[in-house]
């Protein structure tokens, strides 16, 4: 090949990515390394105004974060949504994709885009659905409780049930996704293998622990990797359907985050609690990989 | 085994009902008039089915200019997210120039930072630029897609080097092989990442909430949002509200269901 092939070749290449490069640049990593800088100041509305008013702080903000309650309450749901959240939906998950990969099945396609459905309707929209489906009085989800004889559960006015209230809105909104990444994995199963466990008189349960699972366990990381991160993120759940509340026991992380910047204006300590949740993230991802190696998954 | 493929597939059948029933109580709420859902025990059928919701939202309320809102931010955010991502994903995959692949290990490494860390400089940044309320604010961070560029990247991959250097011996310049050759073996690729981006703009709600101050520019969540805090006792009228909200979405993705699940998997289960 010519050298001005070459040349015309890396130009062209410069040309076709340098637009997306320069956006990902600007609209991306410059915020992100803005923020670490930001959570150093003492950004206020006093500095929106006029940026004279800006100081650097040292580590004030961490500081001070550390010393509100409320921080910490954002912090401790935030783990609660991923203690709770991630087995539950993981789970729910893999055993949808093991119905809807079972060999019995018919209609196969129908069943798996009515379960997939629910991920793809509008956040906010359902948020609002739900939220009269967990109506204390006159929601659906009472109603059948009713019928099993279960007393009305004030889901979204009780500190103790608004918290497992939308874990069941979310799961819901979300194992779909994650069933389709199983499924894919499930079949990359040999059916064979499955077949002759079960010629060896070995029960369902058995079969799933000791042929699925092990076949399938880096997918197993990989949807719980991106579950933790989903949790790690919820924001529009709890503004819609609780404000936070009741007694700030739906208050997440990104909740917070978005209060101290836009509703106070305290954009330094707001950037600090996302740096803080950029470390959090990371430091789950690392610790799950680490422990996938360990196992011999990955 | 007959009656297992019936118990497996009733099994099925009957969580997947469990699963689109919010939906279609949705749907049935809407049509129900006023005050009609707030009874014990809920009604699962409007007796008198009515489109007065619908007619109060885009009168009153005036959700149509939400609607269209919505579909300009969407539109607009899925033909710049293309002709961004399309011409780069494949620069990264087929032409061959320097720094080339350890910025592409940058930008994979990238994708670990969720795009909320630098939500309140992006803020401040489009503040300076005189962006913040207005369409072209809401439409930034949809330029860094990440994740686009390494799906047409993945996809790319797969085109023979051979085809390429073919075209160049013929005399087809860089952007004419792009067009004439690349375009139309992407068309898959393509339908996926306008349908991603659409969807994903479409559903977006914290971005929009902030950056959108202004009332006349608020897409259908935002509005939604705003209107369910104001109308917290109005059921029938909400639910009219989510609808008129979710509804072209989960249109768009029956239509094009395959192109979304196939798109899905690629970008999951890397390679």
């Amino acid at each position: 090949m010519s050298t001005i092939g070459r040349v015309s070749e890396a130009r062209a290449g410069w040309a076709m990515s340098s637009p997306a490069l320069a956006a990902i640049a600007l609209f991306f990593v410059l915020p992100a390394v803005a923020s670490l800088v930001l959570s150093f100041t003492d950004f206020d509305i006093y500095a929106l105004a006029d940026i004279g008013n800006l100081r650097f702080v040292g580590f004030q903000n961490y500081e001070r974060l550390i010393g509100n309650p409320l921080f910490w309450k954002a912090v401790t749901n935030t783990l609660l949504f991923v203690g709770f959240g991630v087995p539950l939906i993981v789970t729910l998950s893999l055993f949808a994709a093991m119905l809807v990969n079972s060999r019995w099945l018919k209609w196969r396609p129908v069943w798996r885009v009515a379960l997939f459905a629910p991920y793809v309707t509008t956040l906010v929209a359902t948020a609002v659905v739900w939220r009269y489906l967990l109506h204390t009085r006159y929601g659906l989800v009472n109603y059948l409780l009713s019928l099993f004889g279960i007393a009305p559960i004030d889901w979204l006015g009780d500190p103790h049930a608004s918290l497992p209230a939308i874990l069941i809105f979310v799961g819901w909104k979300t194992f779909g996704y994650n069933m389709i990444i199983f499924l894919a994995a499930l079949q990359t199963v040999p059916r064979e293998l499955d077949e002759a466990a079960r010629i060896d008189g070995a029960g369902w349960f058995t079969r799933l622990r000791h042929v699925t699972l092990p076949a399938i366990a880096p997918t197993v990381l990989l949807v719980s990797v991106l579950t933790v991160a989903g949790m790690f993120q919820l924001f529009a759940e709890p503004y819609v359907m609780t404000q936070g509340g009741p007694a700030q026991s739906t208050v997440t992380i990104l909740y917070f985050m978005y209060e101290e910047g836009f509703k106070w204006w305290n954009l330094g300590s707001g950037a600090a609690v996302a740096f803080l949740l950029f470390l959090c993230i990371l430091a789950v991802t690392l610790v799950q990989l680490r422990l996938a190696k360990r196992s011999g998954a990955i | 085994m007959s009656l297992r493929r019936w118990s497996v597939t009733l099994l099925a059948a009957f969580v997947a009902l469990l699963t689109i029933a919010p939906l279609l109580w949705m749907l049935s709420v809407s049509f129900m008039a006023r005050g009609e859902a707030s009874q014990f025990p809920p009604p699962l059928l409007p007796s008198d089915p009515s489109l007065d919701n619908y007619r109060m939202l885009f009168g009153s309320f005036g959700i149509g200019r939400f609607l269209l809102n919505s579909l300009l931010i969407s539109t607009l955010a899925t033909v710049l997210a293309l002709l961004f991502t399309i011409p780069a994903g494949y620069a990264f995959a087929k032409l061959r120039f320097k720094g080339r692949d350890a910025t592409f290990r940058l930008l994979v490494a990238a994708l670990v930072v969720p795009g909320q860390i630098g939500m309140l400089p992006l803020f401040l940044e489009l503040k300076a630029m005189g962006l913040v309320n207005s369409y072209a604010g809401a439409l930034v961070p949809w330029l860094a897609g990440i994740f686009g560029i390494f799906l047409v990247r993945q996809y790319c991959l797969s085109i023979p080097d051979e085809m390429l250097e073919a075209a160049r011996i013929d005399g087809a310049s860089e952007a004419q092989i792009l067009r004439r050759i690349v375009l139309p073996i992407l068309t898959p690729i393509i339908v996926t990442l306008a349908l991603f981006v659409f969807l994903g703009s479409w559903n977006d709600f914290m971005w929009p909430l902030i950056i959108l101050a202004d009332q006349d520019l608020y897409t259908l969540p935002v509005a939604l949002a705003a209107m369910s805090r104001q109308h917290v006792q109005d059921n029938e009228l909400m639910m009219a509200g989510a609808v008129v909200t979710t509804l072209p979405v989960l249109i768009l993705f029956l239509a094009l269901q395959r192109f979304y699940l196939t798109g899905l998997l690629t970008g999951s289960v890397k390679g």
